[in-house]
């Protein structure tokens, strides 16, 4: 077992564990922290994909961007979500959830099913990518390649996001504006 | 080397996670944290499957778009929150049942 894996497997438990944590707790302030640790197990397991560049960038912009809106909005709406979470409490839980369980453990096993069925490893294409030399190798830098190929291959992707990222923006503020004597 | 099928099943165990928190919770913000739970496992099966493209990049730059895509997406659905909060003095998806008037 290399060392790659053993850190693999690190990552992985502490990214499902936070995560099944954010999805138990009660307390709305620690699901969000917990969140935190989600998102940068699963920079390091980019990392591991050998996805220097994207792991950057989800720590940027996840831990930089979203988690602090969310702690924003959080904050704003305050003392009410706490109370309506306090209530809920006092109700018996299990009965209430168990729909919400069931769906997710089922869907669960058809997806683990359709991994095995699939067996990644040995897909065609993947076994072509190894044999012609396309894979990306830990030692290869891929930041010059992603900007090369998202200014050229990708360009019309690229600039639609820019432009639904413009629309998103100014919704937000619109949307977010105090809202003035009609 | 770590196999594929590990970074699949990962994703798929994260997947259901957000899947559960987007059916049980009652405030909008926990449902909202289990929606980027769920893009995160389908941004992390992006990943995965880019590493055996070197030459197009397309599994990292689609991984790239879709980030992009979560942030836009979830500054617009917390103004959308906050707003909510600001009518019904509550953000719990099961009470806001009324239209503006």
């Amino acid at each position: 077992m290399s060392l790659a894996q053993i850190l693999f497997y690190v990552m992985g438990f502490i990214a499902l564990a936070s995560a099944l944590f954010v999805a138990g707790t009660k307390n709305l302030v620690r699901c969000i922290f917990m969140f935190f640790i989600t998102l940068f197990a699963l920079a390091g397991l980019y990392v591991l994909a050998l996805a220097d560049f994207v792991a950057i960038t989800q720590i940027v912009i996840y831990v930089g961007g979203i988690l602090v809106l969310i702690l924003f909005a959080f904050m704003l709406s305050g003392k009410e979500t706490l109370n309506a979470m306090a209530q809920q409490r006092s109700k018996f839980i299990s009965i209430s959830k168990l729909p919400a369980l069931l769906l997710a453990g089922l869907f669960l096993i058809v997806l683990l099913n359709v991994l095995f069925k699939v067996d990644a490893d040995n897909l065609l294409w993947i076994k072509k990518s190894i044999r012609t030399n396309n894979e990306i190798l830990p030692d290869a830098e891929m930041t010059q390649n992603i900007g090369i190929n998202l200014m050229t291959k990708y360009l019309l992707p690229f600039e639609a996001i820019s432009i639904l990222l413009m629309i998103a923006l100014i919704g937000a503020a619109h949307l977010s504006r105090k809202e003035t004597r009609a | 080397m770590i196999s594929l099928n590990d970074f699949l099943i990962v994703g798929a165990v994260l997947f259901c996670i957000g899947l559960y928190m987007i059916v049980s919770k009652h405030n909008a913000i926990q449902i909202l944290i289990g929606i980027e739970l769920m893009l995160n496992a389908a941004i992390l099966n992006l990943v995965a499957f880019g590493k055996y493209d070197r030459l197009n990049n397309g599994g990292q730059l689609f991984a790239l778009f879709a980030i992009v895509l979560a942030a836009a997406t979830t500054a617009v659905a917390l103004a959308i929150i906050l707003n909510v909060y600001r009518q019904y003095k509550t953000i719990d998806p099961g009470k806001i049942d009324q239209l503006k008037d």
